[in-house]
């Protein structure tokens, strides 16, 4: 048996890589910044964001379509990224106009009155002039980007190794998983939770350092990295789950008892995809929240970790193009229909808002996936390339 | 002979019912050995308890040559020990062919980050080929295993199991369903293992149990009636009263 290079053994690998850079040089040529002006500034972050969900519902695939972990907390990781290079971006930000305006003093300020006054400027808001003790390492990009990866990744390997040791499955560990996210928000709402409470972190859109630059070229410059991570993370995963790794994770989705007997440490599979997910997941969220330019602890209800899994499902979960395309269509959708510009339906006594009644056409929608499609829009792939299909 | 497997002693209830109830066994480092019993005379949960699925009340379970207790151990680390175990109904992965599940089962080392960086080479895919001929399945490596039949799964999950060459078997009814033709391979086949190692057949069938043509322990109510071979056992007067005659 002689064996081809991973990228020709999966070629929707290469589909999906092809299709995002033609959809990114798209976009950059009909963008303000770079070409026609087609495609306005506030619908290229649009797309960037959308690229950012795309990453984080292929991160819940590998946790729920793979390894059979039903995670409904997967937007905790998200907005914990989102959150951690919140607080550079709006130190720093902060920090620099502070600077300016004491500039014109007559004694230059010490370090420490600027920390004092910049500290005054951000936590006024919830009527405290203290720099709380998260924000130590604020006035640090490597180190917020180093905190991006560990804290949410240390959050689901504490969390992950007490859930898994126990054995928690199913329904259960779905539970479980809404209640972390429900206990982060309503942490992160207190004041002195020092994450200015439901104020959230705002102007996250400003990048420090790059005063100069417009929206317009920055929003292109996101999408780009955003469709730059969405492409390593697919590949990552895609590589993750096309070997001997990928196999076993969906031998303990499909039967874990048997796993263990055959001399697999079931718990530390878990554990590892787990937490490789909720890094993902965290460098989605802090791609994610520049672009959307504030982040508060609403992000983290359980509705939205839902969503997710509403978008996996509907795409086609086991597959991560399926992901993808989910994330991709129904986010869109979602957005369309309820920013009002969708035309209402017109039916003989009634008319259908869509505002309204998006919500309900989804939700159908998601139970007649789960009743007649199961393998979701993905599903349909199959049809044409059902010859070749073996296994994976 | 020092005992590969030495269970002493054991006993388990369940909601006051003792399935097992101070049982001791031995089984020596290439035996083949039936153990038989009416419908809860704790066969299954014998095997559940060395396999680490059930943790006994009392009683002690030792292992190899440095008698280390399989008590503290779960059940992956008793599977990597070296015993395996063939469930009565046959459980193969249906969504993934015949040669990924085979070498899913291959002798290796099984942390996350080994598997991770693990390569399939030409000797491995030349050990899958050699146990897919063994259990009859040579032409059936790339197929799904969710398409064989009944009795292909049994093979696979034979193969699965010798590819994790264990030192110790523990088979569940392998006769069950079954043609006449393919009890005959397992026999022949079951005969072969136990030149090499330790293995234990859990069986109901009497017929198949003879043609084994081994050492036979009986269970009764959690403990063991009367061990030898099947003639001696089945001449035993308590053997004839609880399970033979009735």
């Amino acid at each position: 048996m002689t064996r081809k290079p991973f990228i020709l053994r999966n070629p929707s690998v290469l589909v999906m890589l092809a299709a995002l850079a033609v959809f990114t040089v798209a976009v950059t040529l009909m963008s303000q910044a770079y070409g026609s002006g087609a495609v306005p500034t506030s619908m290229v972050k649009v797309l960037g964001k959308t690229l950012c969900l795309a990453l984080a519902a292929v991160a819940m695939d590998l946790v729920w379509g793979y390894i059979g972990i039903l995670s409904l907390g997967q937007m905790a990781f998200f907005a914990l990224g989102g959150y951690m290079i919140g607080q550079w971006l709006m130190y720093a930000r902060t920090e620099a106009i502070v600077a300016t305006s004491l500039a014109q003093a007559p004694i230059p300020p010490t370090p420490l009155e600027l920390q004092e006054a910049t500290a005054s400027q951000i936590f006024g808001v919830v009527g405290s002039s203290d720099l709380p003790m998260v924000w130590s390492f604020a006035h640090s990009l490597p180190l917020q980007l180093l905190l991006v990866v560990a804290v949410p990744g240390l959050l689901a390997l504490l969390f992950g190794w007490l859930a898994f040791r126990s054995r928690v499955n199913g329904v259960y560990l779905s539970i479980l998983t809404q209640a972390m996210t429900l206990a982060l928000a309503l942490w992160l709402f207190q004041n002195d939770s020092g994450f200015r409470g439901n104020n959230g972190l705002s102007g996250l859109q400003n990048i420090p350092g790059l005063d100069g630059v417009s929206q317009a070229r920055l929003s292109i410059w996101f999408l780009w990295a955003s469709a730059a991570a969405l492409g390593l993370g697919y590949v990552l995963i895609a590589w993750l789950v096309g070997g001997k790794f990928g196999s076993v994770i969906r031998a303990i989705r499909d039967d874990e008892t048997r796993v263990r007997f055959l001399g697999y440490p079931v718990e530390g599979f878990k554990l590892v995809v787990f937490t490789l997910a909720a890094m993902i997941t965290a460098v989605a969220g802090a791609l994610y929240y520049p672009q959307a330019g504030i982040i508060n602890p609403a992000e983290l209800a359980p509705i939205a970790s839902i969503y997710l899994a509403v978008w996996v499902a509907i795409g086609g979960r086991g597959r991560l193009y399926g992901a993808v395309i989910g994330a991709v269509a129904v986010s869109l959708l979602s957005s369309w229909f309820t920013g009002g510009r969708a035309p209402d339906l017109a039916l003989p006594g009634y008319v259908v808002k869509w505002v309204d009644w998006w919500q309900v056409a989804l939700g159908l929608s998601f139970v007649l996936v789960t009743l007649f499609a199961p393998r979701g829009i993905a599903g349909f792939f199959d049809l044409f390339t059902r010859r070749r299909e073996s296994g994976s | 002979m020092s005992a590969l497997l030495e269970v002493s002693g054991v006993s388990v209830s369940f909601d006051g019912f003792r399935a097992i109830n101070n049982l001791s066994f031995n089984i020596g480092a290439a035996e083949l050995r039936a153990v038989i019993g009416p419908n809860g005379a704790g066969k299954t949960t014998f095997m559940d308890i060395v396999t680490g699925k059930t943790r006994p009340d009392e009683g002690d379970v030792r292992w190899g040559e440095y008698s280390r207790s399989l008590l503290k151990m779960n059940e992956a680390q008793i599977a990597r020990a070296g015993i395996g175990r063939k469930f009565q109904r046959p459980t193969v992965f249906e969504d993934q062919s015949v040669a990924d599940n085979m070498t899913m089962a291959l002798r290796a080392n099984r942390n996350p980050f080994s598997v991770l960086g693990w390569r399939p080479s030409p000797s491995s895919d030349q050990r899958v080929a050699e146990l897919a001929a063994e259990v009859g399945l040579a032409g059936q490596v790339n197929r799904k295993a969710g398409e064989l039949s009944h009795g292909q799964k049994q093979w696979l999950e034979i193969g699965m199991l010798l590819a994790q060459e264990p030192r110790l078997l523990l088979v569940d009814e392998p006769a069950a369903g079954m043609t006449l033709a393919e009890r005959e391979q397992t026999t022949t086949l079951l005969r072969r293992l136990a030149e090499t190692r330790a293995v234990v057949v859990v069986e109901h069938d009497m017929d198949f149990v003879r043609r084994l043509n081994c050492k036979v322990t009986v269970l009764h109510q959690g403990s063991v009636l009367a061990e030898g071979s099947l003639d001696h056992v089945t001449r035993n007067p308590q053997v004839i009263e609880v399970y033979l005659g009735r």
